[in-house]
């Protein structure tokens, strides 16, 4: 499969501000990478550079099969960007900025119109369109700046945290409109913070820390360099705790919040196993929480060095 | 090229949308020319004569202030664009580079003729003589156009300059300040010291004096030479500006 996107080394400072300190990402076409990373590790740096809006301090990077440093019209061409922060033009209507949008794509006046109807009623803003859009919700605005990417086709996409702030039914349609697209061929490159949304949408994730990815690889191989999953136990009384922690043997208790995690694989078998021996032990167990490796606690763990700095 | 047309377009959009840059540039001019008539003009014209006198002599002075209100009104346009995010967006996409930015200067120059010609109309109506006839007329609408264009490109290099809206107020100052020190509104051989100096040697005041003398139809001499130099010089620099600005990384 071609690269729709192959960035080697890419480096970026701010005066001596190392943000990017040489990334290298491949993502194939038509499938969705996300970009994953606490505030600051330079996600929109990096969509930012890839979207020819701001230069690179080194490195190299292809779009679309065009060079980034020496073709940055071609790549214009190919990519659609729909950034952190929406960009829409407030004093005109949401169907204005659509047909705005067809125009500098040259659709012709019949091929513009149409397209922006399909786009309205596909992200729902039909009864919206001839309201000026700074009147608009904030998931409102987000809506229509990705049906503004949309208008001219793209065949690379860039989401820079697409579903920030919508409630959970616009995120539900953002989600399968990206489905939709990559079905279609696009390719998709989206950064975020809800780990939730990597893992449903992406097929690779990569983590940006210290301006290096840490880690990439499809959701599952990253989850499965983790430890496997434990169960919380929670107790009224630090002397249950106590006795909960002679009983068990290996578990982690935390004195504070009086609970034991204690390391499972989570069968159903060994849970109950340990209910039972705690039972036999008269220790009274107020509550507890099954948990399974996702990729928050891959993600707590590739960035808490980066934290605890 | 239809960039730039859409642009246009979407420039026209906005000012109807936008009423306070219609009462910017088309109706505060001609709050002005009738504040300088009916309430300055009394004191005013003690130098002049008559009050038909001082409205020969201050409608080119409303007019430069009118030039000077559309620049700023360009300024905070382009400034939105900016702190919105529109001007990023347009940057990737394939399209004339600076389209946006010559959708704003044509927009802008048609909005600040309109409110130009509004002026010139009242003050017809107020008793204004223009002797200058049709070729003085169309010079005088020619170097109107090109200070405007000029003062407009500064406008859009003021805008992109500016972090927000509020750093536009230095130049907003600049703009409405100059005319105030010209030959605008009263001669500069009636102001005193450093001030009469300065009028004398500013760069609107062989404008306003050539425009004044192509629309009335009196003596113009070689102070045109000036005047065009001048406002070639502006609209260079603030088209240079412009485009270095826009050229540079938007977050930077
Ligand atoms: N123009 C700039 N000048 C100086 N530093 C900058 C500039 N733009 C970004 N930075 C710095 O670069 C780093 C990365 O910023 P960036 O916006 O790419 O982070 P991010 O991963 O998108 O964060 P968030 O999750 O908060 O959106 C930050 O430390 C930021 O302060
Ligand atoms: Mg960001």
């Amino acid at each position: 499969m071609p690269s729709a996107i192959a960035v080697s080394g890419l480096r970026k400072s701010f005066g001596d501000k190392v943000v990017l300190d040489g990334i290298d990402l491949e993502v194939p076409a038509g499938t969705t990478f996300a970009l994953l990373g606490p505030n600051g590790s330079g996600k929109t740096t990096t969509v930012q550079i890839l979207s020819t809006l701001i230069g690179a301090s080194g490195g190299t990077a292809s779009i679309a099969g065009h060079d980034l440093a020496t073709e940055p019209q071609a790549v214009r061409g190919a990519i659609g960007v729909t950034g952190q922060f929406s960009a829409v033009d407030n004093l005109l209507t949401g169907e204005e900025n659509l047909i705005l949008m067809a125009a500098l794509h040259h659709l012709d006046r019949a091929e513009g119109r149409r397209r922006t109807a399909e786009l309205l009623d596909r992200f729902d803003l039909v009864d919206a369109a001839k309201r000026l859009a700074s009147t608009y919700s904030g998931g409102m605005r987000r809506r229509l700046d990705l049906a503004m990417t949309l208008i001219g086709r793209p065949r690379v996409i860039f989401l820079d945290e697409p579903t920030t702030g919508l409630d959970p039914r616009s995120r539900r349609l953002m989600w399968q409109i990206v489905r939709e697209l990559v079905a279609g061929g696009v390719t998709i490159f989206l950064t975020t913070q809800q780990l939730e949304e990597a893992d449903e949408l992406a097929d690779r994730i990569a983590v940006l820390d210290g301006g290096k990815v840490v880690a990439a690889g499809t959701p599952d191989e990253l989850k499965r360099g983790l430890p496997g999953g434990h169960v919380r136990l929670m107790f009224q009384e630090k002397s249950d705790l106590d006795a909960a922690v002679r009983a068990v043997e290996h578990g982690s208790p935390d004195d504070e919040a009086l609970t034991l995690d204690v390391p499972s694989d989570d069968g159903v078998r060994a849970l109950r196993d340990l209910l039972d021996r705690l039972d036999k032990a008269g220790i009274e167990v107020a509550g507890l929480d099954v948990r399974t490796p996702d990729l928050e606690d891959v993600f707590y763990k590739l960035t808490e060095k980066e934290a605890a700095r | 090229m239809t960039d730039a047309m859409t642009m246009v377009r979407r420039n026209f959009a906005h000012t109807r949308r936008n009423p306070g840059a219609i009462i910017m540039t088309i109706a505060l001019p001609v709050v002005l020319l009738l504040l300088f008539v009916g309430v300055f003009g009394g004191a005013l014209r003690a130098g002049f004569g008559s009050s038909e006198d001082y409205i020969d002599y201050v409608v080119a002075g409303v007019l430069i202030m009118a030039v000077g209100y559309g620049s700023t009104t360009t300024a905070l346009a382009v400034n939105r664009d900016i702190t919105e995010g529109v001007i990023a967006r347009f940057r990737t996409m394939a399209i004339s580079r600076a389209s946006v930015l010559t959708g704003h200067v044509v927009g802008s120059t048609v909005r600040t003729l309109a409110g130009a010609v509004l002026v010139v109309l009242v003050a017809l109506a107020l008793g204004l003589r223009l002797h200058g006839g049709p070729l003085g007329w169309l010079a005088a609408a020619g170097l109107l156009a090109l200070l405007t264009i000029a003062m407009t490109w500064l406008g859009v290099a003021a805008g992109l300059a500016a972090k927000t809206a509020e750093g536009v107020a230095p130049f907003t100052l600049i703009v409405q300040l100059l005319p105030f020190l010209s030959s605008a509104f009263v001669p500069p051989g009636s102001m005193t010291g450093a001030l009469r100096w300065f009028a004398a040697h500013e760069p609107f005041t062989p404008i306003i004096d050539t425009l004044r003398a192509l629309l009335l139809g009196t003596a113009i001499g070689d102070r045109w030479i000036l005047a065009v130099g001048w406002c070639l010089a502006l609209a260079l620099a603030g088209y240079l500006w412009a485009r270095a600005l826009f050229a540079r990384d938007p977050n930077r």
